[in-house]
């Protein structure tokens, strides 16, 4: 096994993934000479042509069309939108399209398409360059929504996500690119869309957690541990469709629940493990269902100071965890 | 421009130019005829309140035909819209087919009545036709094109839109890819110069749609669209070129809208009563009517035999889908996923 980073991890899935089928392709701005602003497709054009790797012009609505068209003519088209901040003009194709082409046509066509997109903040990048967006299509049956924390998922679910045969939107946090390492198998290999994962098992509380917020649950866990607290870190991995079976199982063995997200609080992904938890979950609580989440402002500000004030960090995670542990 | 369409008769011996041959002639006035045919029996099932909504196709027929006909319909693939029945027909969906769509029962090829009429897709005949959001399907048809051009297929995409489409900004975006690209694809505007009430002067400040080609790269051709042979050869003629590694085409047919813009609309308050006479002149299958007899190909006889046909096969029809159970309740949550998670989720 070797150590990748993230942005690496990605790379080789989609380089892998290219080579072992042909109809594979990548279309996005920058994502041909440049490599993608984050070199993700660092390579590609030179290996794969112009024809398989697409400079498209500056028009995210069509980077989309296009990848829905391509698919429907027995294409695998992988499309990136450069910043989540840009992913508004897709949405009409993506949910308003992409999604309802199956269930439309009675399940006659697929959309084999993976729409990848850097989201996410703590990289100085304002209100438009730091967003979080999966709360807005989470709401959208019909989509698979993936949030991949770690190298090793990130390659898995991205093949997972290449072969499979419904609209996958892939958010990948910025901040995770180039900070977070792990060991990454040489053979090939997938992790299913829909599998959550336990990262750390503990017997006090359950955290539930996804990108960049994840890892700081694992080191406020971490910390906690020196206390006596043992903390259960669920890392959910997808976020569209919920993995309930391992988030009620977690739930049942600690009777307390914290879901840790940057996307904003209201209406986010970690309103809907509280309903979960508070329907299906309710006779194994033993505390209430709290959530640590980004505050509902727009966006991340671009000053460090607010940056800091915005995000759930390790310390106000430590603080959330302690407080309910000791509920 | 659209104020002085044609209203002349179509050039004697067309056809034969075109190498088609009195059959042809006569299939593509059935399908015309059937189109208004059908056409005429939803409205009046929509008003017996049987079927919910209906967006009329008359006045473009012979476009919708014509522009088939010049296409090669074993491997072309076909972008349609919510106004091309008599596109559908002429592919070879059937009027039980359509009929089981427009009265939302179970058994309805495309959507499975999910959709409305004559919406979802159609495998076997290529036949694309999924939303209601004008000019959604622009980019998508641009990217069959694309996939058929690295898959090096023969394949040309036809994608048909209204002049409502050319003001989304997503049409401006499909058009500058097929350009960058010389894709294969026609882009196929059916003019009627209403965007339901809005008319062509509001929409735009150009007389054509086509004169938006140069912006893209690609020739713009006007067509006079209640002639089905000569929009015929202007789409032949571009779909050759495509297929021969040419590029895309913007062909802007002028065609007239017949009814309102739907069962639910009522056009006397926003169109003048003296447009909808104009546009009644120029009736694609009066003018082809005309035409074949005038070649000696249609008599008076034949004419009503075809009429009667039409009405027979379209009594049929009704009475078939009437009879037809609508969608079980049960079917609401299936298809949700092509690959199903890997667990079972929310």
């Amino acid at each position: 096994m070797a150590v990748k980073t993230v942005i690496e991890a990605i790379r080789d899935a989609m380089r892998e993934e290219m080579r072992r089928d042909s109809r594979v392709i990548v279309l996005g701005e920058d994502v041909g000479r440049r490599g993608g602003v984050f070199l993700a497709t660092e390579g590609f054009i030179d290996e794969f042509g112009e024809e398989r790797v697409i400079d498209t012009p500056l028009a995210e609505a069509s980077i989309v069309g296009l990848a829905i068209g391509a698919a429907l003519n027995g294409l695998r088209p992988i499309a990136e939108i450069q910043f989540t901040d840009f992913i508004w003009p897709i949405v009409n194709q993506l949910v308003g399209e992409a999604a309802r082409h199956h269930y439309g046509t009675n399940g006659q066509v697929s959309v084999p398409i993976v729409v990848r997109s850097p989201y996410g903040g703590m990289v100085r990048g304002g209100l438009y360059h730091s967003q979080s967006a999966e709360g807005f299509f989470y709401h959208c049956p019909g989509l698979k929504v993936v949030c991949p924390s770690t190298p090793y998922d990130a390659k898995g679910l991205l093949k997972s996500a290449i072969r499979d045969d419904d609209p996958v939107l892939f958010f990948e946090h910025k901040r995770t690119y180039r900070t977070v390492r792990g060991e990454v198998p040489d053979e090939d290999y997938t992790i299913p869309i829909g599998v959550a994962d336990v990262k750390r098992e503990g017997r006090d509380l359950s955290v539930f957690s996804y990108g960049l917020t994840l890892h700081y649950c694992l080191q406020a866990a971490e910390a906690l541990a020196k206390e006596g607290i043992q903390v259960e870190v669920v890392d959910l991995r997808t976020v569209k469709p919920l993995d309930t079976e391992t988030i009620l199982a977690s739930v049942k063995k600690t009777g307390k629940a914290l879901i840790v997200h940057e996307d904003n609080l209201t209406g986010g992904v970690g309103a809907e493990v509280s309903a979960l938890l508070a329907d299906a979950g309710f006779t194994y609580l033993d505390a209430p269902i709290k959530r640590l989440c980004g505050p509902d402002v727009p966006a991340m500000p671009f000053a460090p100071t607010l940056e800091q004030a915005f995000m759930p960090t390790t310390d106000k995670i430590i603080d959330a965890m302690r407080h309910l542990a000791r509920y | 421009m659209g104020d002085t369409p044609s209203t002349a008769s179509i050039a004697p011996g067309k056809h034969r130019s075109l190498g088609l041959n009195p059959e042809d002639l006569l299939d593509m006035y059935y399908k015309m005829v059937l189109t208004r045919v059908l056409d005429q029996r939803v409205w009046a099932l929509n008003r017996q309140g049987k079927v919910a909504i209906v967006g009329s196709c008359s006045g473009h027929e012979g476009a919708q035909v014509g522009a088939v006909w010049a296409m090669d319909r074993s491997r072309d693939i076909f972008f349609t819209f919510y106004r091309d029945l008599c596109a559908l027909l002429t592919l070879g969906v059937t009027p039980k087919e359509m009929l089981l769509g427009y009265m939302a029962k179970a058994g309805e090829p495309m959507s499975g009545a999910r959709m409305f009429p004559g919406h979802g897709v159609y495998p076997q005949y290529r036949i694309i036709n999924l939303s209601n959001v004008v000019g959604a399907q622009m980019t998508k048809a641009v990217g069959s094109a694309l996939a058929a051009k690295i898959r090096k297929e023969p394949t040309v995409v036809i994608v048909f839109f209204g002049d409502g489409a050319t003001s989304e900004g997503e049409w401006h975006e499909a058009l500058n890819f097929a350009g960058i690209h010389r894709l294969p694809i026609l882009f196929f505007c059916e003019n009627n110069r209403w965007a339901i009430s809005v008319p062509q002067h509001k929409q735009m400040a150009v007389p054509d749609v086509a004169l938006r080609a140069q912006g893209y790269g690609m020739p713009g051709v006007v067509v006079d669209g209640s002639d089905p042979l000569e929009v015929l050869k202007v789409t032949r003629e571009s779909a050759e070129r495509a297929r021969n590694g040419g590029g895309p085409t913007l062909i802007e047919a002028k065609v007239e809208r017949l009814m309102p813009h739907t069962s639910d609309d009522d056009d006397r308050r926003y169109r003048p009563r003296e447009d909808l006479e104009r546009a009644k002149a120029r009736d694609p299958i009066e003018r082809f009517r005309a035409y074949l007899k005038g070649e000696g190909i249609l008599t008076e006889s034949q004419d009503t035999a075809i009429w009667a046909r039409a009405q027979k096969e379209v009594d049929e029809a009704t009475e078939f889908a009437d009879k037809a159970p609508f969608p079980d309740p049960s079917t609401l949550l299936d298809h949700l996923w092509a690959t199903p998670p890997g667990r079972k989720g929310v």
